[in-house]
């Protein structure tokens, strides 16, 4: 990705050039490039725009329809019908009758359990991205590093997060339990003054699901500050340490800038990630004890599924839409914009 | 050009129609009564053996005795299966037959007209079954039948109590409390208790409030929902103060209830604990969860919930839940016929001997043999009342609400008032 932007800055100068030079060379299969053609060929010129403009569509149809009809249905239609539900008091079973308008709203965000789910939740985007961002750039700086059994260590980070979420939450309940391995480790290591309730101590638990979700998610962030690394050119880094700099200050001053456009990714999934943070929470502790680690997907589930409240099932839903839609767009608005300009804000071409 | 790209958009308006229809109408062959031929879906959750096995036997016996008879059984995880029943009777196409736990969720599938009323064909079963038959009735109408009924009780390790020189089990809630002390003096931890999963710990609240209330409050509080009686209040005061002579497992909050060796009936199973309360499906549960896949074997005891002195419930009062089947509104008369074989004497007693619950109808306790299960199936009998679990017999959302509740104190977040209000809003806002 950062290279993208070191090329960007090439583009530009190409396209400082003079304009001649630019349309001597017509590109081709560009349907809006108008070659300077006298005005008796203009008409014709613009029947075959149109004409490939009308092949564009069709193409665009065969290859977008598909997609965009089972993302209607089986994305958008149920988007709209929770919204729907959400309105109504119903439990699942009969017809919806009883609409009571806003009061699901209502009802939620005055729930104090709800009002703390919402609070777990940015707890765990707030700590995520504090814990997880400095270690992953650290360990991928590191693992950047030509070193012996480097393609070896880099699988070991990943495999956290290729486990399924079911498959890692099970093992680490069987690990936290009183007495169990993890204690045993603890105490073997002479530790065993640090040992906790983990799962069963309501101010213990939630830093410990905060552990167990960055062991878990890591991986996919060191991954991706990997891939940006490659990106970034080694040139650079030669060049200033031929100018005197160590190695921690070409660090700090050309490959973390470089970087950035992956930090910035990376924290807008993660945040996104953390806002609907579900599996793991459900399987280690059903949101509990006491509602310590609720988050709004195990509160939806709660009373969605298990108390059989649909319509305010549904409520919570849109709730947790709408929070994570208005972040994503305040993100992409000011914190992206820099990275996506002129792929997403502006019509290319 | 421009007939191809017509075409394009043809054919992608096509695919996209084709994917619409897919979703939007499902196939299925019940209630196509081409000629005398029938199709009969039936859902269970017994998806591991014997059951699985049992079933499919079941259904293979009725077909050779029905020969127009096709019958589809399917096997589904319990949690997964009572979401899909809940789509599916929303849905054109329901199975015809399928697990149904009675209480609360019954009477809204009721309310809704998804089930079939059965009344004036199982009279005669009704008789056989008795008062196990009483939560899958809604106003004095029959909509299912059990096929087993079983109820809770503490199950202990007889070795450690005769460690700790407990030699009877308690029969009140003191000689519980004696027992607990003596078994915490000997080393041992008393009780195990899964909260991770709320309603395991929410059991001691059903079966005090069992002890507190009478029948009738009982009974009423579960029509109308309200649950003002004192006796509900005591309850919760009672549980509190068994909470308070701190009984449990180290880290009980944490701690599941059927989920490998550190699981509540993992701990029972391989003697790392004394008791547990629990249903009668626990010696199955344990038997799992221990390397030689027998749990304690012989030295697995059971003795009923204890009675509270001056209460005003009924000491011989249990508490208890069953599973059953129910025919869907629009299932072929076929479905109850099912549904009596089902019941008859011949399958329940088989259905007994796979030792995987209590049978309902009268004469077929010959298959139970296994010692516990006798105790179970005496104490079920000579109850005065068995109670339906009170999450199932208050329905979904103020049970809910009720295990959350009871869950809370258990975490030392709530008092027995805490829990009366909780339900009690929990019902205004059905």
């Amino acid at each position: 990705m950062s290279s993208n932007q070191f090329v960007r800055h090439t583009d530009n100068d190409q396209s400082g050039l003079p304009a001649g030079r630019a349309s001597a060379r017509p590109a081709p299969g560009r349907a809006d490039v108008v070659p300077d053609s006298p005005t008796t060929r203009e008409a014709e010129g613009l029947q075959h725009k149109r004409r490939n403009r009308r092949r564009g569509r069709g193409e665009i149809v065969l290859f977008a329809g598909p997609a965009l009809v089972v993302y209607l249905l089986f994305v958008m239609v149920p988007v709209g019908l929770a919204g729907y539900y959400g309105f109504f008091k119903w439990n699942g079973i009969g017809p919806l009758t009883d609409f009571v308008g806003l009061d699901n709203y209502v009802r939620a965000l005055s729930d104090p359990v709800f009002i703390g789910a919402i609070g777990h939740n940015f707890f765990f985007v707030i700590a995520s991205l504090l814990v997880q961002g400095p270690i992953a750039i650290g360990i991928a700086l590191l693992l950047n590093r030509p070193m012996r059994g480097r393609s070896f260590f880099r699988v070991l980070v990943f495999v956290p997060y290729v486990l399924s979420e079911v498959i890692a939450g099970v093992a680490w309940l069987l690990l936290l339990q009183p007495n169990g391995p993890f204690d045993a480790l603890l105490t073997s290591l002479g530790l065993g003054d640090a040992v906790q309730l983990w799962l069963g101590d309501p101010t213990i638990v939630l830093w410990t699901m905060l552990a167990v979700i960055s062991w878990k998610y890591i991986g996919f962030a060191i991954i991706l500050f990997l891939a940006g690394l490659q990106g970034v050119p080694e040139e650079l880094a030669e060049a200033a340490q031929i100018d005197g700099a160590s190695w921690w200050q070409i660090q700090r001053h050309i490959t973390i800038p470089l970087l950035g456009p992956t930090i910035r990714i990376w924290a807008f999934l993660s945040i996104i990630g953390s806002l609907q943070l579900f599996d793991l929470v459900w399987i280690m502790t059903g949101g509990g004890p006491a509602n310590a680690t609720s988050t709004m997907a195990t509160y939806m589930i709660n009373f969605g599924f298990t108390r059989s409240q649909y319509g305010y099932g549904s409520a919570v839903a849109v709730i947790l839409f709408i929070i994570s839609f208005a972040i994503a767009i305040v993100y992409q608005r000011f914190v992206l914009r820099r990275d996506t300009e002129g792929a997403l804000t502006r019509r290319v071409g | 050009m421009n007939r191809r790209s017509t075409r394009l958009v043809a054919l992608a308006t096509a695919a996209g129609l084709a994917v619409a229809a897919l979703s939007g109408c499902s196939t299925g062959g019940t209630n196509a009564a081409a000629g005398d031929d029938v199709t009969l879906t039936w859902w269970h959750n017994g998806t591991g053996e014997p059951l699985n096995g049992f079933w499919q036997d079941v259904a293979t016996e009725f077909e050779e005795a029905h020969p127009n008879v096709t019958i589809e059984v399917t096997a589904v995880q319990n949690e997964e299966l009572k979401t899909k029943v809940a789509v599916a009777l929303q849905s054109n196409n329901p199975p015809d037959l399928f697990q149904q736990w009675g209480g609360g969720q019954m009477n809204d599938q009721v309310a809704a007209g998804k089930l079939l009323d059965v009344s004036d064909d199982v009279a005669e079963e009704l008789e056989a079954i008795g008062g196990s038959a009483a939560g899958w009735q809604v106003d004095g109408k029959t909509y299912g039948l059990p096929f087993s009924m079983g109820i809770s009780g503490f199950w202990y390790n007889k070795a450690l109590f005769e460690q700790a020189g407990i030699t009877e089990a308690p029969s009140t809630v003191d000689e519980l409390n004696d027992a607990v002390d003596k078994l915490k003096t000997a080393g041992i931890t008393p009780i195990v208790v899964g909260a991770k999963d709320k309603w395991p710990a929410a059991h001691y609240w059903y079966w005090l409030a069992l002890r507190s209330c009478g029948q009738d409050v009982l009974q009423d509080a579960g029509k109308d929902l309200v649950f003002d009686d004192e006796c509900f209040t005591e309850a919760g005061e009672e549980l509190q103060s068994f909470i308070d002579t701190e009984p449990f497992q180290e880290g009980f909050l944490g701690t599941s209830a059927q989920q490998g060796a550190t699981s509540s009936a993992g701990l029972l199973a391989n003697g790392n604990a004394a008791m547990e309360l629990m249903g009668h499906w626990q010696p199955g549960v344990m038997g799992g969860l221990t390397e030689d896949g027998k749990g304690l074997g012989d030295d697995l005891g059971w003795f009923p919930f204890p009675a509270i002195a001056g209460a005003d419930g009924a000491a011989d009062a249990m508490l208890g839940g069953g599973d059953g089947y129910s025919c869907s509104a629009s299932a072929p008369p076929e479905c109850v016929e099912l549904l009596k074989y089902i019941s008859s004497v011949d399958v329940q007693t088989r259905f007994a001997e796979t030792g995987a619950g209590l049978p309902v109808t009268a004469g077929s306790e010959s298959g139970v043999t296994d010692p516990n299960m006798v105790a179970l199936l005496e104490a079920r009998n000579d109850a005065s009342y068995v109670q339906l679990w009170l999450d199932i017999a208050y329905g979904n959302n103020v049970g809910g609400a009720l295990n959350d509740a009871v869950a809370n104190m258990f975490a030392g977040q709530g008092t027995a008032e805490d829990i009366v209000t909780a339900m009690n809003d929990a019902a205004a806002q059905q």
